[in-house]
């Protein structure tokens, strides 16, 4: 009897829940069933854009934007792990980015470290960062996690500006560039195959997570930690394993962005940058991968698309963003997914 | 010695400005759980319309005042037109909602006035008052009396009114407020407008020090924000306590650590802080419902 | 049926994308990436304002060689990589045939490959020495190094046998990257730097920063590197503590915003600057009085905003270009470019410039003057 109720306790809830949190759990749900089922086959659209593309594309002025989106729903994608799986909000991620971005500028430059192996281990120094700062501060919930990880972004972009003697402080230094097999990676195009294989990649590994029992544990544990820890979850554990992750997809965004602009500024790892990510995350869809990618697409191209508004840009910017939420509360994505017949076939 | 009492001086001036900004999240989470990112902006608001209805010729006081009403009436539309249509939007998503007003807001100043920094004069006039070797400006300490007495008032607002009454009923339970006859819609939507006046006040007074652009809310915004977080958020006493701390904080960390890293210590406070205390200072325990 | 959904938003997108392509007119285009909003809004601002001005009154003239030129400006809000998105988007959809802008050293930094390797001239805005040092073949820049205002500084302060100063400088990139010029500088010029603080760009008080240099023993002179709200909040702060050494400012400070916001207490302060901010008290004998009072008349007419020397930046880069475009007879780059590195006295709002393969810069000393800030109004140091 005793040993039942935590259980029956946590199905009324679950079932109270359905039916309380009205249409944005309630699609959050269907996107995991559909993604259970589905899995990889729900990648196809994206692999059939990413090949498509290119026939529209006039310039490498093309290729850079588009490359900038996959680049932006690497980060994305990374966050809305954290975010719309786990529940956990960051307001710290692009402090990752920086970490990832120094880690191709200062390896090879300082050390002379080959720029692929400073991207690795940029990505394991975020790990490891992510892994030492993770623990106490996913112990703090709301509002207070996102002033924690708002501070630790802004400890991060303090650093990289006053350290000029490695950082080149706040006017920023030149990145390498990359060399694989004796063939510099340079060119939107090269950069846009790259980035939108690297997306897939990335969003593969995102799907076989979220349909691993990890992936079961960290949806538990949005919905309710308390009825998760009662499952026998380690709550904390699996935060701190999906923060690492999350923090590590961004780290090689950030690598990524370095190399691409081959010139890098502490702006990246700014406040403003990490708002711009959670911004792409909830515009896109939580708990969306496909919603990462066009929350990315969303932040990336508008601010080239509204320069026909000239100085009105940020008006109009400001009005699409509070537009989309409030019109399509749940995400893009989501959104127009249970507008036009519920997310099922 | 008269170097430690200029270092407090400066931690209570730049306290004071952090806290007259933090109290104005206050009521606003209190009734209806937003942490709202335009607070920044109404503080500009408030600030840039003095500034340029003064340059059109209208007396001072009188420009305050005029701005002050202006920067309230947004801070209602921000409620009608933004908050109510999204109803029960999760916390994310209200976040979010008020980033883009906060981006359109500074869209709108950019248009309406300029990009330049402006001031407006003391009111008590610019000349120091000398104290043990130490100096501080008459304006310093407006700015704190002008924190402490919103601090009070907004106190005395919460636990002694009716209104008040309405507003914890709300934080409480929405839904059971409503049933009671509550409507919660007056009653939040005053809490926009008053919040919205707090920070447009709040702009006039510390702009003689901080001077005033049309991109300035934002970074005050984001320092008051770590300041109620340090307080505890919802609570009056928090904010203005949590201002003048983090103020006091940067101002010797600057004189005795490196002022390169002030910002930085700063922030490692308030997560030592919060790690100890994971609501703040003055945040109430709740207990989690499940 | 949701991914088609997806699918669908997409192919909307990149429809939007590529009508962002506008067909090549006829006329000329020159591009500019500004910084007109954000931290450094005060450089990109003027500057927008001077080339749309002068664009202008060029195509009113007739163009160059018959031939009108088309503006396009792109804001970059200071952030670096949106700088270099919007420098490739002139280079592969506009096609531009030169580029006069970068307001600031970062997003320039962060904008030279792409006109280096797309071969288009590139006239920046911004301030560091790092910019054409080393000389980059496409690249050419007209504001006064930070350097040199280091250089200007030390001088005047030798002048007064003024040779201990204390240095504090805000953390934004402008006010690092003179505080840097100016520490490396000091040794030859005979200048000891006695003490070194700074500040955050967006704070509201610097007294716990001066306080300790006021208490620092030996110090003659303080001199403050930065740009926007900083200087003016140093400079107030500076007269509340009743230091009582010389006050020196950067040029990065050269507009008469810095005086308005600083009050009384700009009074005294000495700065480095263009000619440009003294127009009227020049005397006729001086080559650039014409230039710069046509200038400041200008811009004041049409803006009827006071004129500062970045905005004067951006007056010399199109000058420089159009009459290097006059001289080679086309708008072939490589010929506009090779043009550009032979500007021979040439009179800007900045100086006189002498560019050469190894200078494109090509500013001396001499473009600077010592001012002082008297009764609320610039007057050139004698």
């Amino acid at each position: 009897m005793s040993m039942l109720a935590p259980l029956e306790r946590f199905r009324l809830l679950q079932r109270r829940r359905l039916a309380a949190a009205g249409a944005s759990k309630s699609i959050l749900l269907d996107r995991f069933r559909l993604l259970r089922r589905r899995r990889l086959i729900s990648l196809v659209p994206i692999v059939a854009i990413v090949i498509i593309l290119p026939l529209l594309f006039s310039s490498a002025y093309y290729y850079r934007v588009a490359a900038l989106v996959f680049l932006f729903g690497i980060a994305a994608l990374g966050l809305n792990l954290l975010m719309g799986f786990a529940g956990q909000v960051s307001l710290g991620h692009a402090g990752f980015m920086g970490i990832g971005a120094y880690a191709v500028a200062i390896g090879p430059t300082a050390f002379g470290i080959p720029p692929v192996l400073s991207f690795i281990l940029g990505a394991l120094l975020s790990a490891l960062v992510a892994f030492v700062v993770g623990r106490p501060i996913l112990r703090l919930k709301e509002h207070y996690l996102a002033v924690a990880t708002l501070g630790f972004g802004i400890l991060l972009a303090i650093v990289f500006t006053n350290e000029a003697n490695w950082t080149g402080g706040p006017d920023g230094m030149a990145v390498p560039q990359l060399i694989l097999f004796n063939w510099p990676l340079r060119g939107a195009a090269v950069w846009y195959w790259i980035l939108a294989v690297s997306f897939l990649v990335g969003a593969v590994i995102a799907l076989n997570l979220i349909n691993s029992p990890t992936g079961r544990a960290l949806r538990a544990i949005h919905d309710s930690e308390v009825a998760a820890r009662v499952l026998g979850i380690d709550v904390a554990q699996k935060k701190l394993m999906i923060f690492v992750i999350s923090a590590v997809y961004t780290s090689i965004a950030g690598s990524y962005l370095a190399l691409l602009d081959g010139y890098i500024t502490p702006q990246i790892s700014g406040f403003l940058r990490s708002i711009e990510l959670v911004a792409m995350v909830v515009l896109g869809g939580m708990g969306s991968v496909a919603g990462s990618l066009v929350g990315a697409a969303v932040l990336v191209i508008l601010p080239q698309a509204l320069t026909l508004f000239d100085e009105y840009e940020h008006v109009v910017l400001g009005l699409i963003v509070m537009g989309v939420m409030i019109f399509l509360r749940a995400g893009i994505v989501p959104s127009l997914a249970a507008a036009f017949g519920g997310g099922r076939s | 010695m008269a170097e430690f009492l200029q270092f407090v001086f400066s931690g209570i001036t730049v306290g004071a400005i952090y806290a007259l900004v933090a109290i104005g999240f206050t009521l606003i989470y209190n009734a209806s759980d937003v942490v709202n990112f335009a607070q920044g902006e109404f503080v500009m608001l408030g600030a840039m319309g003095t500034v340029f209805l003064g340059h059109a010729g209208v007396p001072l006081l009188l420009a305050g005042v005029v701005a002050v009403l202006i920067t309230t009436v947004v801070g209602l539309a921000l409620y009608r037109w933004a908050i109510v249509p999204a109803r029960e939007a999760d916390a994310v998503t209200l976040i979010i909602i008020t980033i883009g007003a906060s981006i359109f807001l500074r869209g709108v100043a950019e248009v309406v006035f300029d990009k330049g920094f402006h001031s407006l004069p003391a009111l008590l006039g610019s000349n120091p008052i000398r104290l043990g070797g130490a100096t501080i400006l008459p304006q310093s300490l407006v700015v704190l009396a002008g924190a402490f007495f919103i601090m009070v008032l907004l106190w005395a607002f919460i636990d002694r009114t009716l209104f008040g009454k309405a507003v914890r009923a709300i934080a409480a339970n929405r839904v059971a407020a409503r049933l009671v006859g509550i409507n919660t819609r007056i009653v939040v939507g005053a809490s926009f407008a008053l919040s919205a006046a707090i920070g447009a006040i709040a702009g006039i007074l510390i702009t003689p020090i901080t001077l005033t652009s049309y991109n300035g809310g934002t970074l005050l915004a984001l320092k008051g924000f770590a300041a109620i977080m340090l307080g505890g958020i919802g609570s009056a006493v928090g904010a203005v306590v949590g201002g003048i701390l983090l103020g006091l904080l940067e101002a010797f960390a600057a004189g005795y650590v490196s002022a390169s890293y002030k910002d930085a210590v700063g922030f490692l406070v308030i997560l030592a802080v919060l790690f100890v205390m994971p609501r703040g200072l003055f945040g109430k325990a709740t207990v989690e419902r499940v | 049926m949701a991914n088609f959904r997806v699918a669908a938003a997409f192919a909307a997108v990149g429809l939007a994308t590529a009508l962002l392509a506008c067909p090549a007119s006829a006329q000329v285009k020159i591009g500019s990436v500004l910084s007109v909003t954000g931290p450094a809004s005060f450089l990109g601002e003027p500057e927008k304002e001077t080339l749309k001005i002068y664009v202008d009154k060029i195509n009113a003239k007739g163009g160059i060689d018959g031939q009108k030129l088309q503006l396009i400006i792109y804001d970059d809000g200071g952030n670096a990589n949106a700088a270099r998105t919007f420098a490739t988007r002139l280079v592969e959809q506009d096609k531009v045939v030169a580029m006069v802008g970068g307001a600031t050293t970062g997003t320039s930094m962060a904008e030279i490959p792409v006109f280096q390797d797309a071969q288009i001239p590139f006239i920046s805005l911004g301030g560091s020495i790092r910019i054409i040092q080393p000389v980059k073949k496409w690249v050419f820049k007209t504001p006064h190094t930070d350097r040199m205002a280091c250089e200007k500084i030390f001088a005047d302060l030798k002048k007064r046998k003024l040779t201990k100063v204390a240095l504090i400088s805000g953390t934004d990139a402008f006010g690092k990257s003179m505080r840097d010029q100016c520490i490396a500088v000091a040794p030859k010029a005979g200048i000891t730097i006695v003490h070194v603080e700074n500040y955050g760009p967006h704070d509201s008080d610097m007294t716990p920063q001066l306080t300790k240099i006021k208490a620092t023993p030996g110090v003659q002179a303080v001199i403050n590197t930065g740009f926007g709200q900083g200087p003016a909040i140093v400079t107030r702060d500076y007269r509340q503590l009743g230091i009582p050494y010389p006050l020196y400012q950067s040029h990065g400070v050269a507009s008469k915003q810095f005086i308005k916001l600083a009050g009384p207490a700009a009074n005294g302060v000495r700065l480095p600057a263009a000619a440009l901010l003294v127009a009227d008290q020049l005397p006729d004998s001086d080559p650039q009085k014409p230039v710069v009072v046509a200038y400041k008349k200008t811009f004041e007419a049409k803006t009827g905003k006071p004129v500062s020397t970045f905005g004067g930046h951006a007056y010399d880069a199109l000058m420089i270009f159009a009459a290097a475009a006059k001289r080679a007879g086309s708008f072939d780059k490589a010929k506009v470019r090779d043009q550009i590195e032979k500007t021979k006295g040439f009179i800007g709002t900045g100086g006189t410039f002498n560019m050469s393969p190894t200078n494109h810069l090509g500013l001396d000393l001499s473009a600077f003057r010592m001012l002082e800030i008297k009764d609320g109004e610039w007057t050139l140091v004698h």
